[in-house]
């Protein structure tokens, strides 16, 4: 292994993407996420990446050509965020339909209105239901590893599903972070080139997502659903295979601080290291507490989050978005809805925090922490930083 | 304060934080001058006026004016318009979008608000790039021309976006460059009387994305370009091909009477409803 260069997170991804080999990358410019794909152009331009380059007409039809071009046999790759992935909505369920293995980047970031470019989780938890594999990175190497892992996990035939690794915008994509890249002949032996189970072919016609009339149309959603939860096993190997032959270890649901902590944060993305910080801060105080880093979030790894919150007395699920509406931010509905069938079951308090690039330092969850303990936070959940009594 | 720069801010949201976002040499602001000039010229009230931006550098101009201001999604202004002008059509909606805007993303709102006539004004920035993104070629950026995702030359053929919206049925079709801020002000007094679809292409230089990457040492250097090459129609049909390629045409490409759907729409229901 190379040793490590400073260098900006995005630019690391489209490393990523180059070193996988891809045949088509199909993009849209949005921010934060254009510079993985204007660097990615640049290698296809120069010949270090031989690839078809479709600078499309917008995201909604990066996706679509992405469908198409998986379709066709080819490994495909595309990138967004926000308003971008939510245009791409309808596409995206066609994606995992068909059953084709395209890995998307989304850069993490806010939805309108108001206009926002800054980073939050609204635009992939609106997009949770889409039968994607969906893994969330916390720093600039796992974002490079991910985007590795992302096309084995991919084109695994047990489960032949699209992925997308999830970066918080601008927070990651416009960090320089110190990037450890692995040499070329390494990737090549652990990411063997794509071998499609299906594709147009007009020498051997085949139809793909074609009308599921009501006979057929449940039945095929259960297979799409069944390769999604084979997917689990499968991240785990391929995070295992990682670990051994690059020794760098990546578990679906990670754990740091007091392991047996009384209290346990519960977050998702970067936002997770400035928690690290303050668990590390409180437990040198000799608070018991520890943190609950959720890395595969579809798939949710139920089995594996319900052990590593063994033992504690109350959890702080951190929503980096807001469900309108609801009791409670998503990853807290997921966790509540698991928790229902236990019987011995911790408390769970939900905050919301950091809106739209909001900022959330070490000292507010030291503070969750002290109202968390105090119980003082709402029932139901809080939003970090708004003065309100409206519910 | 001079008399037009007192116009130009009898106009302005002071509540705004200035400067505006567009960088040294950008050519919106001047677009941005025009369009109150226009409206002022035709004595509408602010409150009349609905300005409808997409998602762009071009889409922080209505940020600034006080008039009824919509910020939308990326390519979606027209429709978002088309919705306007049906509910009330007794308000002036002008459409603000840039090229990637208007002809990319939302190419096909465009063709559609030609085809069906919607009495809105469009006003296209074109400056041949992506540029608050960064720079990525657009649909409008010429051949051969670089960018940032082409950095050996664009080998996609541009729209010509006037001819476009003319041969999808726009009533009123013309372009000018933000050389021509006179010529300027009274195409969009036009555009906007006009009945029915009005869409009028404003060529307006990006030194920092485009003209960078393209061998315009400054940004003087563009406006000089946008000069030298904008012909006036009658001067450019004269031209030999060879030259017409070098020459950008400006005038009014389209002017015929054709009422607006949202009119067409209203005798409708009067008929309908048994009104005269």
């Amino acid at each position: 292994m190379s040793k490590a260069i400073g260098l900006e997170v995005s630019l690391a991804i489209a490393e990523a993407v180059k070193q996988a080999n891809v045949d088509v990358i199909s993009a849209y410019p949005i921010t934060p996420q254009t510079h993985i794909v204007e660097e990615l152009s640049v290698y296809v331009a120069n010949g270090e990446l031989d690839a078809e380059y479709i600078p499309v007409e917008s995201e909604h039809s990066a996706m679509s050509a992405a469908i198409g071009s998986s379709a066709a046999g080819a490994r495909s790759y595309t990138a967004t965020a926000a308003q971008g992935l939510a245009y791409m909505h309808e596409t995206l369920f066609i994606a995992s339909g068909m059953r084709l293995p395209i890995v998307m980047t989304v850069a993490n970031r806010s939805l309108s209105a108001p206009i926002s470019i800054w980073n939050d989780h609204s635009d992939i938890m609106a997009e949770r239901d889409i039968g994607w594999v969906q893994l969330f990175g916390e720093n600039g190497q796992e974002a490079y590893e991910l985007s590795i892992m992302a096309f084995k996990i991919a084109e695994d035939h047990r489960v032949l599903l699209p992925v997308c690794v999830n970066i918080d915008g601008f927070i990651l994509t416009h960090m320089i972070e110190p990037v450890t890249f692995i040499d070329q002949a390494r990737i090549d032996e652990f990411l063997p080139p794509f071998k499609p189970a299906l594709t147009l072919n007009p020498e051997k016609p085949v139809t793909m997502g074609p009308v599921g009339v009501p006979e057929v149309y449940t039945e095929s959603r259960k297979q799409c659903e069944q390769a999604l939860w084979r997917s689990h096993k499968v991240v785990r190997e391929v995070f295992d295979e990682w670990y051994k032959k690059f020794d760098h270890e990546y578990k679906l649901i990670e754990k740091n601080g007091d392991l047996q902590g009384k209290t346990l944060f519960v977050t998702m993305g970067s936002q997770g290291e400035t928690t690290m910080n303050a668990v590390e801060n409180l437990q040198s105080q000799g608070e018991s507490v520890g943190q609950v880093r959720i890395r595969l979030w579809r798939p949710f790894p139920r089995e594996e989050f319900l052990e590593a919150i063994k033992g504690a007395d109350r959890i702080i699920v951190i929503d980096r978005a807001l469900s309108l509406g609801a009791y409670s931010g998503p990853v807290a509905q997921e966790i509540l809805a698991l928790l229902y069938s236990q019987e011995i079951r911790p408390r769970v308090y939900n905050i919301i925090a950091g809106l739209g690039g909001r900022d959330v330092t070490v000292n507010d969850f030291k503070e969750m922490y002290a109202q968390a303990l105090k119980d003082s936070l709402d029932p139901n959940y809080t939003i970090w930083g708004v003065c309100s009594d409206a519910k | 304060m001079a008399k037009v720069t007192q116009l130009v801010h009898n106009y302005l949201r002071h509540s705004k934080r200035f400067p505006h976002v567009f960088c040294p040499g950008c050519g919106h602001g001047i677009v941005l001058g025009s369009l109150i000039r226009s409206i002022h010229s035709l004595g509408l009230a602010k409150d009349d006026v609905v300005l409808v931006a997409g998602i762009g550098c071009s889409g922080r101009i209505p940020v600034y004016v006080d008039f009824n201001t919509i910020h939308t999604t990326h390519g979606r202004a027209l429709t978002f318009a088309t919705g306007i002008k049906l509910a009330n059509p007794r308000l002036k909606v002008i459409v603000i979008m840039g090229d990637g805007d208007a002809l990319s993303i939302g190419g096909n709102h465009l063709i559609h608000a030609a085809r069906r006539n919607i009495g809105v004004t469009a006003l296209v920035l074109n400056n041949h790039i992506y540029g608050m993104t960064g720079g990525q070629s657009s649909c409008t950026t010429p051949m051969g021309s670089f960018s940032t995702t082409t950095p050996f030359g664009q080998l996609e053929e541009e729209f010509d976006i006037s001819r476009v919206t003319k041969v999808c049925g726009a009533s009123f079709v013309a372009r000018t460059t933000v050389m021509q801020a006179k010529t300027m002000d009274s195409m969009i007094s036009e555009a906007v009387l006009h009945p029915g679809f009005g869409l009028v292409e404003i060529i307006s230089p990006c030194h920092t994305q485009y003209g960078r990457k393209n061998k315009f040492k400054s940004c003087v250097d563009m406006y000089k370009w946008l000069q030298k090459s904008s012909t006036p129609l009658e001067k450019f049909k004269e031209m030999s091909p060879e030259k017409q390629e070098k020459a950008i045409a400006t005038g009014i490409f389209e002017k015929r009477d054709c009422e607006g759907l949202e009119e067409k729409y209203a005798r409708m229901r009067r008929n309908l409803r048994g009104e005269r």
